[in-house]
């Protein structure tokens, strides 16, 4: 159960308190966070939703450990990651967290299979492991037949689905989506959606989706709304309260 | 090394760009090996020099001739223990391109003095009793397909007319330490046939008991002759050859010269190459730092293929360098008689385009270590 009172349980998967991230612009501050609370249980599908600018990609990155915060904690399956130096951060990014981005961001000069892999080569798996994790992961998300395309030669919709296949190969502990449907049409962005909503019921992942269609957010098991630096609720759509 | 093919993979992003830095590496590569092939070649001249011989040449130039008289005087210095002489035929066969060294010998002391250049007793009998005989170094002789017993004519622009002369004898040596290109002929039909200069010959060459003596040796011999018609100056063959290099000017700087603009140019052209491939990539970099590969990794990343460029383009110049040696060989023959491509060069080659591709790499791979991925997704 998601709350953004910063009252949710001691053992929830993520707990966000009092999460402040300024930044400085020439002499003016800008306070793009202010006091954030967040709670996020296991097998969650969270939607944030906000105007543009309202500092939701700025969450993400502080969510994924890509960024610090200036005041504030964010604690993941018991560990503090805000007091993490820059070595430990990049370790249990590596571990925990799964990316997904509005513009797929795929190596253009590495084929389907060879992107999907990336994760795996930082863990110990043989190649033969690897091989068979990355065969699970393509016919997951529908793509058996284009393990050797590259990216230039997917669709747009079929490039965000290996993105999705790379984000979750190493079975992180959850997935960050920054508008993963913003750059897709309607049909493309419903087969993402069916895949991200698979992954919540059938695999039990914990998502955490940005996006600004309400249609997408109609997926997730609670929308939040960033306004003036915290999120506050917004109307529950689908699954469970 | 599983992470090889991604470095791999991005030779092959932008094709043309990879082939032009691949091959800037090699041109510069390639003359790298030719300049020091060049040098080497030099440089044989005077690392063979026998230690235990002294050069007597006339004080003015090597030019000059010295009287055949000074022989006997020389022989009476203290530590002496052999002498021979030479003079410079310079003639031409069939064309001035087909240039090749002769010198007219003392027959006499010839093998004793230079016992490294070897002539089977039998053919040398055999030019001892032909007046027109000449004895040709194995290079010279394999140059021109000549065999025993060829009667080769040679104009001869210094003394007049066509000499003939019969091949009585091939010397050999070992090729990386004799000269095998000379070709000799006997002094005495020279200084009977000519018109002019007798009894004058070219330089003297003196064997010493012990190559300890070499500096008081000389000075006893340049003294005895101090404030003659022919003065002389005397060195140490070793001396005698790096003066004969100078001649052509600093080779060593020119070549140093050369070879540093050519590498700094190297390290520029393939520094901004990479700056740029790191440049275009940011997003593509903070994606990996995204995934977990650390900023060490990433920057090892970038460095790695700065390396296989100049590694690939390095192996690259100097293999058809190796290759080309032959043919360069053939086309200076006479003038450079030692030219190989020692493998001592290959390495330092490869050696100079390792730290090239690392130089080079060094400053794009710092920017892709220091890339803050919120910094460089914003960007995309
Ligand atoms: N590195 C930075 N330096 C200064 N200001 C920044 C920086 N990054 C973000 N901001 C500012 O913080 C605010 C929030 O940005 P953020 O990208 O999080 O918004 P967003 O909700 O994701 O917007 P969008 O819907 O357009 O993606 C914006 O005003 C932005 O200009
Ligand atoms: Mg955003």
């Amino acid at each position: 159960m998601v709350r953004v009172d910063g009252n949710g349980k001691t053992d929830s998967l993520i707990q966000v308190r009092g999460l402040d991230k300024t930044y400085r612009r020439g002499g003016e501050e800008i306070h793009v966070l202010q006091g954030l609370n967040l709670d996020v249980e296991k097998g969650d599908f969270v939607a944030f939703m906000g105007p543009s600018g309202s500092g939701k990609t700025t969450l993400l990155n502080l969510l994924g450990g890509l960024d610090v915060p200036s005041r504030g904690s964010i604690t993941v399956a018991g560990d503090e990651i805000t007091h993490m130096s820059g070595n430990k951060l990049t370790h249990w990014r590596a571990r925990h967290v799964g990316f997904i981005f509005q513009m797929y961001n795929l190596i253009p000069v590495l084929t389907a299979f060879q992107n999907i892999e990336l994760p795996l080569l930082l863990t110990k798996l043989s190649k033969s492991e690897r091989r068979q994790h990355v065969e699970t992961a393509l016919s997951i998300v529908g793509l058996a037949d284009r393990a050797h395309h590259y990216p230039r030669q997917l669709s747009g919709g079929q490039e965000q689905r290996v993105a999705i296949a790379r984000a979750l190969i190493a079975d992180p502990t959850f997935l960050l989506c920054d508008e993963p449907t913003g750059d897709l049409d309607r049909k493309s962005a419903d087969e993402i959606l069916n895949l991200l909503t698979r992954l919540s019921t059938e695999f039990s992942k914990t998502i955490l989706m940005v996006t600004h269609d309400p249609m997408a957010a109609e997926r997730a098991q609670a929308t939040l709304h960033l306004n003036k630096g915290v999120l506050v609720e917004g109307a529950h759509a689908g699954g469970p309260a | 090394m599983k992470f090889f093919p991604l470095i791999l993979a991005n030779l092959f992003r932008k094709k043309l760009r990879t082939t032009l830095t691949v091959g800037s590496f090699a041109v510069a590569l390639f003359l790298f090996g030719l300049l020091a092939a060049i040098r080497a070649s030099f440089n044989q001249g005077v690392n063979i020099a026998g230690a235990d011989r002294l050069v007597v040449i006339n004080k003015v130039s090597i030019i000059q001739p010295l009287p055949i008289a000074d022989r006997d005087h020389i022989l009476r210095i203290p530590g002496v223990k052999n002498i021979t002489f030479d003079i410079w035929f310079g003639g031409v066969y069939q064309d001035p391109k087909n240039f090749f060294p002769q010198f007219a010998i003392d027959t006499a002391n010839q093998r004793i003095v230079f016992p490294e250049l070897h002539v089977p007793d039998d053919q040398w009998k055999a030019f001892l009793g032909d007046r027109e005989g000449a004895i040709v170094g194995a290079s010279t002789a394999k140059r021109f397909g000549w065999k025993i017993g060829d009667r080769i004519p040679l104009q001869a622009p210094i003394y007049g007319g066509t000499w003939e002369f019969n091949i009585d004898g091939i010397y050999t040596g070992t090729p990386q330490a004799s000269d095998l290109t000379q070709f000799w002929l006997h002094y005495d039909y020279l200084d009977e046939r000519r018109q002019f200069g007798k009894g004058m010959i070219g330089w003297y060459t003196v064997k010493m008991d012990s190559p300890d003596d070499a500096t008081r040796v000389a000075a006893a011999i340049d003294s005895m002759f101090a404030n003659s018609p022919y003065e002389t100056k005397t060195e140490t063959e070793k001396a005698m050859a790096g003066s004969f290099v100078k001649q052509f000017g600093n080779i060593e700087f020119l070549i140093l010269a050369i070879g540093g603009v050519v590498f700094f140019t190297l390290l520029l052209v393939t520094g901004n190459t990479m700056a740029i491939a790191v440049r275009e990539r940011l997003g593509e970099l903070a994606v990996f730092k995204a995934i977990g590969f650390s900023d060490r990794f990433v920057s090892l990343f970038v460095l790695g293929e700065s390396l296989l460029i100049s590694l690939l383009g390095g192996i690259i110049g100097l293999a058809l360098c190796k290759l080309a040696m032959p043919g360069i060989g053939d086309a200076l023959r006479g003038m450079l008689p030692f030219i190989a491509l020692p493998v001592s060069t290959l390495a330092v080659g490869l050696g100079v385009a390792i730290a090239v591709g690392l130089l080079a790499g060094i400053l794009p791979a710092t920017s892709a270590m220091r890339l803050r991925v919120v910094d460089a997704l914003r960007r995309v």
